[in-house]
């Protein structure tokens, strides 16, 4: 197969970026996008030119380290699909194809289609944990979690922190993805001592990294690998406005004294 | 003395959370989604109100003299509550529309939508038309400041069959109820969901109350102009 493709190059973080187009000739229909990109890339190294740089890293769409938008869509055109899940033959041969980093405030770009996604992990650090240690593996079933909740924790624990949901919100909103992480601890038994404190601290934490809200569209939703459910964004507000009718956070801050 | 201390801090932590809420865009969302819905309440008593036009004009004439003589107290408090919302609502709206365009300083050169509908996507300029048109409507028809034909105060329905029968304020009135239905048609939906009311679905965007909302309320403002503009009413 052969395909034109239209790549944003960007030497750098302050630097000016613009496409530039590559052909990438003899692309096997069962290579990964990413194996496509890499064969681009040793053409580039054989001309002595820069290969494109792009973020990747366990390559089985469980890591959340791939993602680009191509032709206009996150990961590519296929649902519930990371990058390097996303195969050739999902193409038609001679496709032209634009490839772009992710575009958002919060994400800057620090090379061609590598973009910083660190927000994530301060919107994380923020309240996306537990803070009692767990202790050693228990007897099955001492703590009782019901087949519904134990799903619904599990699908928002699928989140893989990939940056796709804001990549497609038209509003560059990280709403999916800090509620995919406030919903996964909130179901849980184990999540409930933090709960309130936990959405009103990530809630703040992703305003403050500059991500827009969110206007339901649910393009976050098409977009995501795991195919998170836009209901944790409506759980994420159901626990914010439960959250503030409450007096922890300011009991916590103030101390017993 | 303790006691005192801690209803003193409860009260700077009212006034802190309630600047925290307004300054977080969830926040924001929540206050224009409660302020959505109340207008959404509005407009719908006020579609069945305009329906009487089609019983008689005694009928519509007494229904305003019940609303700006009999309850003219109450008539007031709901126009407080009115413009409070729609200020509230408009205010939220420009600063999440700042915040969100900011998100997104440098653009795709192709984004090619995969679930967002005219409906989502239209929310802000069909809020502004909205707005305008509120504007034109309350000078048509409330002050009769705009006369496409002579106002008569106290007579509603020779207003409002006078004023449907030019082309062009029954064309504006159409299109601002087009703008209108879209507008419910995503707001109502995503309101609830706004508020932390969501059901899980497997199609996660389908919304029959929505549409039947917005369809109702479309068809029931747009019937009045369209009937007078046609003949029907005379």
């Amino acid at each position: 197969m052969k395909f034109t493709l239209h790549v944003w190059r960007q030497a750098g973080p302050t630097a000016a970026g613009a496409f530039s187009t590559y052909e990438a000739t003899d692309i096997s229909g069962d290579m990964s996008f990413l194996e496509m990109m890499d064969a681009v890339n040793e053409s580039l190294i054989e001309r002595g030119e820069q290969p494109v740089a792009f973020d990747h890293d366990c390559r089985e769409g469980i890591c959340g380290m791939c993602g680009m938008m191509i032709n206009g869509i996150a990961h590519g055109p296929m649902r519930a699909t990371a990058t390097c899940q996303l195969f050739m033959r999902h193409f038609t041969d001679g496709d032209a194809i634009y490839i772009e980093p992710w575009r958002a405030r919060a994400f800057p770009v620090i090379k061609d289609l590598v973009v910083d996604r660190s927000a994530f992990d301060r919107v994380i650090a923020a309240g996306g944990y537990i803070t009692a240690p767990t202790g050693g593996a228990r007897d099955a079933n001492t703590i009782l979690v019901s087949k519904s909740d134990a799903d619904d924790a599990m699908d928002a624990a699928a989140c893989i922190g990939c940056g796709a949901c804001v990549a497609a919100c038209p509003n560059g909103s990280a709403s999916l993805f800090a509620g995919a992480k406030i919903a996964h601890l909130g179901v849980l038994p184990q999540g409930q001592a933090e709960r309130r404190q936990r959405v009103l601290r990530m809630i703040a934490q992703m305003d403050e990294e500059a991500f827009g809200g969110c206007t339901w569209h649910g393009e976050c939703h098409e977009a995501c690998p795991k195919a998170i459910s836009l209901d944790v964004i409506a759980r994420m507000n159901g626990d914010y406005l439960r959250a503030l009718w409450t007096t922890h956070e300011e009991k916590q801050e103030q101390g017993a004294g | 003395m303790a006691g005192s201390r801690a209803q003193a801090s409860l009260g700077v932590g009212r006034v802190h959370r309630a600047r925290l809420f307004w300054q977080s865009t969830v926040g924001k969302k929540i206050v224009m989604s409660v302020t959505g819905l109340i207008m959404v309440g509005f407009v719908l008593l006020h579609m069945i109100g305009n329906l009487q036009l089609f019983e008689s004009a005694a009928r519509l004439n007494a229904y305003s003299h019940f609303l700006h003589h009999t309850i003219n107290e109450l008539l007031w408090l709901v126009r407080i509550v009115l413009l409070v919302s729609v200020v509230l609502h408009i205010v939220a709206a420009a600063q999440l529309t700042r915040i969100d365009r900011a998100a997104r300083p440098v653009g795709y050169r192709k984004q090619d939508r995969q679930a967002a509908t005219v409906a989502s996507r239209s929310m802000r300029w069909g809020g502004v038309a909205i707005a305008l048109f509120v504007i034109f409507h309350l000078l048509h028809l409330t002050t009769g400041t705009i006369q496409p034909v002579p106002y008569a105060p106290g007579d509603v329905y020779a207003n409002v069959v006078g004023g449907f029968r030019v082309w062009w304020v029954t064309l504006i009135y159409v299109l601002a109820m087009i703008a209108l239905g879209l507008h419910i048609f995503h707001g109502a939906w995503s309101s609830i969901r706004t508020l932390g009311v969501s059901r899980p679905r497997p199609e996660p965007t389908r919304r029959p109350v929505a549409t039947l909302l917005a369809v109702v309320l479309w068809a029931g403002f747009s019937i009045v102009p369209l009937a007078v503009f046609f003949g029907w009413v005379r």
